[in-house]
């Protein structure tokens, strides 16, 4: 199942068989993926399944036990953390947070303000933010950088219901006009099976990678996800095998009765030849 | 007229908080009070060194201040318990500064001035080197700061965006060893710390972005200085003690304005 696409082409993220340990415990185990330039790639996995120390390593911000990470040279990357732990004592305003560390004008910082929802709000305080606010600030930061890649750990949490999906158009739209490549971290399977090229199920090493379709019918991904999202998973899992037309039938998924039956999903993983 | 000495000693305050003011707010950002205190107290062991070997006090304090620095910057790189470890460094810096400084004879007799510093002794060519110090560390600041803030903002941050906060927390280290050889004739050893802080601290109230604070926490420095030395004048009190007596009041009324408008 780890079908690595694009092998001649120059990754812009690589891990190379690396590991991580924190104070004697590892934190991940022999992990090795890639991230090609105009990819959405998302990793799933459980709580300290080690998605936030792989991104952590792919960004050199903590040292790799073993193996080696690479970065394209001179890779613009926006990077949206899962928090930002902010000091009290540092007052910055929005404004001056969105110029660091390359400046950008007014209008750039007003344009990237107004595209993730949050017009006229240049002059408040970083740490009086309130959660859904910081992370589109984040946004907006990472999105003024002119990535290439934009790396996002947990996006969306702490996102209105409304601000989570024009939180995934914004991407979608950003990486149509720019081709940015994007390295996403989430929970909500739902998005990563409908929008992800490529997905990487992480339990500490790499339980199955591939597309989204391989990777949710891999045993191991069952085993991971099956019981714990219950019918809710199957269900969607049926609607997306059987019918590509996309949005509509979501909302109304093939009769209750698959739902009542979350020991079953593997049933339903019958359709990957329409992939 | 820099014959007078009081006009070298305002000069010399003024310079001084030149490169406290910015230094300071990083200090106060970082929460590297104690950091600071380390550094400083360390100070004086390096004067007792650099009289018993016969070299420039200002080398020696330098030497031994950079020494500090690193060991703590590296401690903490380690991931120490800062809290502890600092209180332990910065004490026995100082314990172990004061005994050195029993062998030396000619630190023996004027020990205050080291530790509280003699700002209305301060000569011609102590006054260069305030200035040149604090034009150096104020250089440094300038030329790093967009790094700098953002490495202070978040670490992780500043690795996303090709920084290296290691570097960037050198910088910093380098310019509080510069800042404390030069201020130790100023306000002495105990007391550079609290100038770093206090005028911080004070402007933290009364600023809405980090350069604002930094130029914010300047001025008030400057302002210390010289409300310092007219206490001092007048009331005939030690003044590198003064100057800081005035910063603390300028933060205590800052503060008790700031809770004001809040309500
Ligand atoms: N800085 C650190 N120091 C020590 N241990 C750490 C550190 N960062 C992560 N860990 C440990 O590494 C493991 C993986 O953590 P990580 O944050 O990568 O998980 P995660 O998959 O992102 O979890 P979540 O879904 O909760 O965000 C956990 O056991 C965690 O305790
Ligand atoms: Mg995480």
């Amino acid at each position: 199942m780890p079908c690595l696409p694009g092998g001649g082409v120059m990754a812009l993220l690589s891990a190379d068989h690396i590991s991580v340990r924190f104070a004697g415990a590892e934190a991940l185990q022999d992990v090795t993926m890639r991230l090609d330039p105009g990819e959405i790639v998302t990793v799933v996995g459980p709580n300290g399944s080690g998605k936030s120390t792989l991104i952590r390593a792919l960004l050199g911000i903590v040292p790799v036990s073993e193996g080696r990470v690479q970065r394209m040279a001179g890779l613009r990357i926006g990077y949206v953390p899962q928090r930002l732990m902010l000091d009290r004592s540092l007052p910055i305003t929005v404004r001056r947070f969105l110029s660091l560390p390359a400046r950008v004008s007014d209008a750039a910082a007003t344009g990237a303000l107004a595209r993730v929802g949050l017009p006229g709000l240049k002059g408040a305080q970083m740490v009086g933010l309130s959660g859904g606010q910081m992370q589109r600030v984040l946004l907006a930061r990472a999105l003024l950088a002119e990535p290439q890649v934009l790396v996002l750990d947990e996006p969306t949490q702490g996102l209105d219901q409304p601000g989570e999906a024009s939180f995934y158009r914004l991407i979608e739209e950003v990486r149509k006009q720019t081709g940015a490549a994007v390295l996403m971290v989430s929970h909500d399977l739902h998005v990563v099976m409908a929008a992800s090229d490529r997905v990487i199920c992480l339990n500490g090493h790499v339980c199955c990678q591939g597309t989204p379709h391989v990777v949710s019918s891999a045993p191991e991904y069952r085993a991971l996800f099956g019981l714990g999202t219950k019918g809710a998973l199957a269900l969607y899992q049926h609607v997306h095998d059987h019918d590509h037309s996309d949005a509509p039938e979501h909302d109304h998924p093939h009769g209750p009765k698959h739902g009542r039956k979350p020991g079953h999903d593997h049933d339903h993983g019958h359709g990957h030849a329409h992939v | 007229m820099f014959d007078d000495f009081l006009v070298r000693a305002v000069l010399a305050g003024v310079g001084l908080s030149l490169a406290t003011g910015p230094l300071g707010s990083f200090v106060v950002w970082r929460r590297m009070a104690y950091f600071g205190d380390a550094t400083s107290h360390a100070a004086i062991l390096g004067v007792a060194l650099a009289l018993a070997a016969d070299l420039p006090v200002v080398i020696g304090t330098m030497v031994v201040a950079l020494a500090m620095a690193v060991t703590v910057a590296t401690l903490a790189a380690k991931g120490w318990a800062m809290d502890t470890t600092l209180g332990v460094l910065a004490h026995s810096a100082l314990a172990f500064g004061l005994v050195a400084v029993s062998f030396v004879p000619a630190v023996r007799t004027d020990l205050s001035a080291w530790l509280f510093g003699d700002i209305l002794a301060v000569s011609q060519m102590d006054l260069a080197l305030v200035w040149g110090g604090a034009l150096v560390v104020v250089g440094l600041l300038v030329w790093r700061w967009q790094g700098l803030l953002t490495a202070t903002l978040n670490e992780d941050l500043a690795h996303a965006s090709g920084l290296n906060p290691d570097r960037e927390r050198l910088v910093l280290t380098i310019a509080l060893a510069i800042v404390v050889a030069v201020a130790i004739k100023v306000v002495g050893a105990l007391l550079i710390a609290a100038m770093l802080i206090v005028p911080a601290a004070a402007a933290r109230g009364l600023s809405r972005n980090p350069e604002g604070m930094a130029v914010m926490a300047t001025v008030i420095g400057a302002a210390s200085a010289v409300g310092g030395l007219g206490l001092s004048l007048l009331k005939d009190t030690p003044a590198g003690p003064s100057i800081i007596v005035v910063a603390s009041l300028i933060f205590a009324a800052g503060t008790a304005f700031g809770q004001r408008m809040k309500h």
